[in-house]
């Protein structure tokens, strides 16, 4: 973990303050929307694609708790018009040792156990602390500069978005000069989450608010109506997770401490080119 | 060396779930504080100042056509009053039933249903927004609370419009309450509604009377409504948080 001479000649200055801090309060935040939103869809554990919940149309997203042929309880999910036996995780899981009829299991709740009012004070605390969080990040990132230069891809980038597929699915990083800047592929996820995913969330969460919907009487209806929303908000909010795991995967296996260190310090140690004797 | 991967692993995955279970445990732990809800809270009541900052007092509600309706309007909360005297008043088809109006009003006043019928109406199809995520859609008409009101005439002290229930929510009888500030008491879309779907109000949807707070979740929307009562604050009334779900720790504000 030291640094050595060789290292610290090449390391460099990777992740401003502002950005370090917003990343991790944006890290907190996230998770306890995601866990206390999981105990809100809990409450009402099915999606349609509507204005209402209650339309001619069938949901396209549904657990639920039944009994099976042989007269045991069991955890039933519902994909469009697809069933699927989910006993222990959708539907029907352990909560304090007994089976209880739940949407998501108790370990990936705020609060563990079936709370609604709770989850709710949880969950637009935290809302809130992400949206000035995001404030702060995009004013510092905007005016110093950093989506410009760091973020928005360049000619060269679009040019290179073959090879770095290869790369990512090859699991090979950047070294030497190519590693004090992110690839093509990282820059775009990154774009889509902060201006794309995020806002969306956002946005979709405006829309299952009544007061709110009044601003202009029908512009839910451009997002296909109040469920519709809901459902957004739930199918955007897994995309987020996946974008997570990515993230946390890619971290691990590009040097999992460099990495680490660089968003606490700042500082990121530039993997030298594998074949290059580094002068002592 | 293979019991000893085993072993390992197993000593990984119950150090996780070990981990997993203190930091969900410290949620639920916290959530039962007094301190730290009371700090989760302030997000609400940012919500609140926020969203009467960028809509108007009187912004609107959307209003759907016929098409949208829900093919039924669900029935939630208290389906049937277990209440004696309510029963009498169903029975009789609400024909004795009265709806009271006091407090800090100039001229306290009780309304028969046909009274209510007669009074000025609106009609209009809203969604319901209930607070576990569900809404259906419903035609309501009723006369506009502002059209009561203009006959009693709230004091200049009046702050809140409580509404008053039939339905006992426990053994104890304590009976359903909401409240409501004066500003969605004067808005045009909030009536006390006698008519869902072109037909009488049924039970349970809350006969004879409920009021839509178009701009607010569902568990605003008093049903089987008895009296009103305008008051300067609700601190004395019930738990003291203005509303039966408000004194079980939902926000008073139900604007999201």
């Amino acid at each position: 973990m030291a640094f050595d001479r060789a290292a610290r000649r090449h390391s460099y200055y990777r992740h401003a303050l502002v950005v370090r801090i917003t990343h991790w309060v944006n890290a907190l935040a996230l998770a306890i929307l995601l866990m206390s939103g999981l105990n809100i869809f809990n409450a009402h554990p099915s999606l349609s694609w509507d204005k209402s919940s209650y339309s001619r149309r069938a949901p396209v997203f549904e657990t639920s708790a039944a009994m099976a042929a042989d007269g045991r309880i069991i955890g039933v999910t519902r994909i469009f018009n697809h069933a699927f036996v989910t006993t222990g995780v959708l539907g029907l899981s352990q909560d304090a040792g007994r089976p209880v009829a739940r949407g998501f299991p108790s370990w990936i709740t705020i609060p563990s156990f079936q709370w609604l009012a709770m989850a709710r004070h949880w969950h637009f605390f935290f809302a809130w602390l992400l949206v000035i969080n995001g404030c702060v990040y995009l004013t510092f990132s905007l005016l110093s500069r950093h989506v410009a230069h760091d973020l928005l891809p360049t000619r060269l980038d679009w040019g290179s978005i073959g090879r770095s597929i290869l790369d990512h699915v090859r699991f090979r990083h950047p070294h030497g000069a190519e590693a004090a800047r992110y690839n093509i592929l990282q820059k775009l996820a990154y774009l889509a989450v902060i201006f794309v995913l995020l806002p969306l969330m956002i946005l979709t969460g405006w829309a299952m608010s009544p007061r709110l919907d009044s601003i202009a009487p029908g512009w839910v209806d451009f997002i296909g109506g109040r469920q519709a929303a809901r459902t957004l908000h739930f199918i955007v909010a897994w995309t987020l997770v996946l974008f997570v795991l990515v993230h946390l995967f890619e971290v691990l296996i590009s040097g999992v401490w460099n990495n680490l260190r660089s968003m606490i310090t700042g500082r990121y140690v530039i993997p030298p080119e594998p074949h290059s004797k580094e002068p002592q | 060396m293979i019991a000893n991967s085993n072993s390992r692993r197993r000593l990984r995955r119950n150090l996780l779930t070990a981990m997993g279970g203190v930091l969900l445990g410290g949620c639920d732990a916290l959530s039962r504080t007094d301190w730290f809800p009371k700090m989760l809270k302030v997000g609400e009541s940012l919500s609140r100042h926020v969203q009467h900052a960028v809509t108007a007092r009187k912004s609107m509600a959307q209003e759907f056509s016929e098409r949208d309706l829900s093919p039924t309007f669900r029935s939630n909360g208290t389906a049937n009053p277990d209440d004696a005297a309510y029963q009498r008043h169903a029975q009789a088809s609400f024909a004795d039933w009265q709806l009271q109006i006091d407090g800090l009003v100039e001229q306290p006043m009780g309304f028969s249903l046909q009274q209510l019928r007669a009074m000025p109406s609106r009609v209009q199809i809203t969604r319901h927004d209930c607070v576990e995520g569900w809404s259906a859609i419903g035609k309501w008409k009723g006369v506009p609370l502002a059209e009561v009101l203009k006959l009693v005439r709230p004091t200049a002290a009046a702050r809140y419009v409580v509404f008053r229930c039939a339905d006992p929510m426990d053994q104890a009888g304590t009976r359903y309450y909401e409240s409501i500030d004066m500003e969605d008491a004067w808005h045009p879309q909030t009536i006390l509604a006698y008519e869902l779907n072109d037909a009488t109000l049924p039970i349970g949807n809350g006969a004879p009377l409920r009021v839509r707070v178009e701009r607010q979740l569902g568990y605003k929307m008093a049903k089987y409504i008895m009296r009103l009562q305008l008051v300067d604050s609700f601190a004395t009334i019930g738990g003291g948080h203005g509303g039966y779900w408000e004194d079980r720790g939902y926000e008073w504000y139900a604007g999201i």
